[in-house]
């Protein structure tokens, strides 16, 4: 299997790579990482006329994180990210989803951009990008634009990226005080894409009792299914969560097909019960307790 | 069709070599095909299977998701590199020691995968080892030996490195 035939451009600067991407319109496909491009290339599910290979811009690998949240530049590996320790102190949910990202060795070429914009509905980063109601930035010759999360993923590997754009950078915020998460997934073997799969964040009051609580599915829908279950949980503590109306509360929101991996009815009965895994656990880290 | 070439430099296993290549050359068959080192073995050819492991500046990727323009000037260690002086690296004693391998078609893989994992953790747990396998295929050995291999060579890297 090799890849189609395609003219190959290495733009130096970003300024370059946009004048590139704005010429050759839809015709052209953005490699980074290419964990996920150059498979479909090889198994030529793809075919783009040109490709433009960002890997020599400079200034896009950054991992910037402040009080507000991390901003992770395009060229920012799966792997830089996950040993970034003011990313994790910052987005601790960051650390936590890019542990479950393939493997180690994808995970040191894969970029968290391109994750994103290749909107693979199994993967992790949309559920968090989704869950934390973050946005990724998007430049092209005309102007830059920030998409919020909810507004990105618009189908099963589509994203509101035009011709013409580059996804520069992503925002993922910080939560308030008191707040923790984790993700929880199973996959027939490791590494594979998620059967099915939470991500969770909780937000406590001061007395401990659940002031947010929400999750992002994965596998469950044409893009990364959202739910609140603030109310389902309820104002209490997590020791007294009615935790089965909780994941029947997830169950009722989601929408899975059944394929060779797993039926509809396992992807929602597995759903319910990562979600309680997820929940609690988002909810005794925002204790202070380790996971 | 006539594609565009493009001339690439990579430093291969410590020696400057050029090649003229289209763009969608996969860097595992500039590798085996333009370069002629054929240590390098490709498995899947879409990132599954771990065989065409390579170290591109010293960090294990898959030679089969990578394209050999993307990666000009920079360098790249195959299994033909990890060897000192002729003698066998640490990984690659452990994993003759321990009988890590039976057809050895996946064995190239393995062998940069963990040279790097060691590198990085000299003293790894069990978990740790697995999860630092998990990502390459193996059809004979059922990985027990290949595990083994794991610990065996940072025994011997530790030795080694005391020595």
């Amino acid at each position: 299997m090799k890849p189609p035939p395609f003219e190959y451009h290495g733009p130096v600067t970003l300024g370059e790579a946009l004048d590139v991407l704005a010429e050759v319109g839809p015709d052209g496909k953005v490699l980074a990482g290419g964990q996920s491009l150059i498979p479909l290339l090889n198994m030529r599910l793809a075919a783009p006329a040109h490709l433009v290979d960002v890997n020599r811009v400079p200034g896009l690998d950054g991992i910037e994180a402040g009080p507000a949240g991390v901003r992770v530049g395009a060229l920012a590996r799966h792997a830089a990210v996950e040993r970034s320790p003011r990313a994790a102190a910052v987005q601790p949910l960051l650390r936590q989803a890019l542990r479950l990202v393939a493997h180690p060795v994808i995970r040191n070429r894969g970029t968290v951009v391109g994750s994103l914009v290749h909107a693979d509905p199994a993967a992790e980063l949309p559920a968090v990008l989704a869950l934390l109601g973050g946005s990724v930035r998007l430049a092209s010759r005309g102007g830059e634009r920030e998409i919020p999360a909810a507004r990105f993923f618009t189908g099963p590997m589509e994203s509101a990226l035009r011709p013409g754009e580059l996804a520069v950078s992503a925002f993922f915020p910080a939560l308030p005080a008191r707040s923790g998460t984790a993700f929880h997934e199973v996959a027939r073997r490791h590494g594979d894409y998620a059967m099915a799969g939470v991500a969770a964040a909780v937000t406590l009051d001061e007395d401990f009792t659940i002031a947010a609580a929400r999750v992002a599915c994965v596998s469950v829908g044409p893009v990364p299914v959202v739910v609140d279950v603030t109310a389902a949980c309820g104002r209490r503590p997590a020791s007294s969560v009615p935790w089965d109306a909780v994941a029947d509360a997830v169950r009722e929101r989601i929408e899975p097909e059944g394929d060779i991996h797993a039926t509809a009815d396992y992807r929602r009965h597995l759903t319910g019960v990562l979600a309680v895994r997820a929940l609690r656990d988002a909810a005794g880290a925002a204790r202070g307790e380790e996971s | 069709m006539n594609e565009t070439r493009h001339r690439v430099t990579l430093t291969v296993n410590g020696v400057v070599r050029e090649a003229t290549v289209p763009g969608r050359r996969l860097l595992s068959d500039c590798l085996r095909h333009d370069l002629g080192l054929t240590g390098t073995h490709v498995g899947c050819e879409h990132g599954v299977c771990g065989a065409c492991t390579v170290l591109l500046d010293g960090e294990p990727v898959r030679s089969c998701l990578t394209l050999a323009v993307t990666v000009d000037g920079h360098e790249i260690t195959t299994v033909e590199g990890l060897a000192r002086d002729g003698e066998p690296s640490p990984v690659q004693r452990a994993f003759a020691e321990c009988h890590a391998l039976q057809c050895g078609f996946c064995t190239p893989g393995f062998l940069c995968t963990l040279t790097a994992f060691l590198r990085d953790n000299p003293a790894p747990t069990e978990e740790e080892a697995l999860e630092a396998v998990a990502g390459n295929l193996c059809r004979c050995t059922g990985y027990q030996n290949i595990l083994k291999a794991v610990h065996r060579a940072a025994e011997l890297q530790a030795e080694e490195g005391g020595a």
